[in-house]
């Protein structure tokens, strides 16, 4: 009872956040709303029994991608005018393609019917031990790839800094 | 509404309001965490579909999709701060060297 309340609670939060993020005007208010949702899904996570990713969610997401967006949008200057103007000519369409790919899913969401569907009470939430194993065991070869590209991204990265600084001289 | 549809919908309208953001809004910084909004809506229902079918396959991808998201901000962010550094500006309307 006190469970779904909760997830209840946080799935409003999440919401709130996410409206926050695309209605704010300022880039530190749209962080913040930002924020706001990643640790309510957090939270949800942390509810649905998934708590390696809930860790990983705020490990990740909130402390090393959202803090440093905030530091870049510190460096900024704040007299942009798209500080000012959120947004641009595309709002009327854009509301409506969205609204129209929302109606779209949640009718092709509705429409389908869970196949092999395995009852929920056999469904055990994993810890992080299981999750260890499995990964490791199944998903060492994506592990591996992975760490190829952070590699990649943090050459281009590098790249791209040392492109400009001998563009400029 | 059981669990699973309650949380594949809210991972449904994460990601409407992410796609709504990048493309109604004009600050490039805006945009990028409108994606990031996306990734998360998707993440979401990863987590739940792992969760109903009780295996762990969901869950490792979103573990990949942590790092592909971090590797995609790492990699963003320097290229917008050299497009302001160029352009002295965020707003998306002044990027149009590639238009026709």
């Amino acid at each position: 009872m006190i469970d779904s309340l909760l997830l209840g609670l946080f799935v409003l939060i999440t919401l709130g956040g996410a409206v926050a993020t695309i209605t704010m005007t300022h880039p530190m208010h749209v962080a913040i709303g930002l924020i706001t949702a990643m640790v309510g899904l957090g939270a949800i996570y942390g509810l649905l029994g998934v708590h390696v990713i809930a860790v990983f969610q705020i490990l990740i997401y909130v402390s090393a991608v959202m803090v440093f967006i905030v530091y870049v949008i510190m460096l900024l200057d704040t007299r942009d005018p798209s500080f000012s103007k959120r947004f641009s000519r595309l709002l009327v369409p854009a509301i409506l393609v969205a609204a129209f790919i929302l109606v779209g899913l949640v009718g092709a969401m509705a429409g389908t019917r869970p196949r092999g569907l395995i009852d929920a009470a056999k469904a055990v939430s994993f810890g992080m031990r299981e999750f260890s194993v499995d990964f490791l065991r199944e998903y060492w070869l994506h592990f591996e790839l992975t760490s190829v590209l952070l590699l990649a991204a943090v050459v281009a990265a590098v790249a791209v800094i040392k492109g400009e600084r001998g563009r400029r001289g | 509404m059981a669990e699973t549809q309650l949380m594949v919908l809210l991972s449904l309208v994460l990601f409407v309001l992410g796609l709504l953001g990048v493309i109604v809004r004009r600050n490039l910084l805006v945009m990028l965490m409108c994606m990031e909004l996306m990734l998360n809506g998707v993440n979401l229902s990863f987590v739940a579909y792992a969760k109903q079918t009780g295996t762990t396959s969901g869950a490792a991808l979103v573990f990949l999709i942590f790092v592909v998201a971090a590797a995609e901000i790492a990699i963003a962010i320097p290229i917008v701060l050299m497009l302001v550094r160029r352009k002295r500006t965020l707003d998306q309307r002044e990027f149009t060297d590639l238009k026709g």
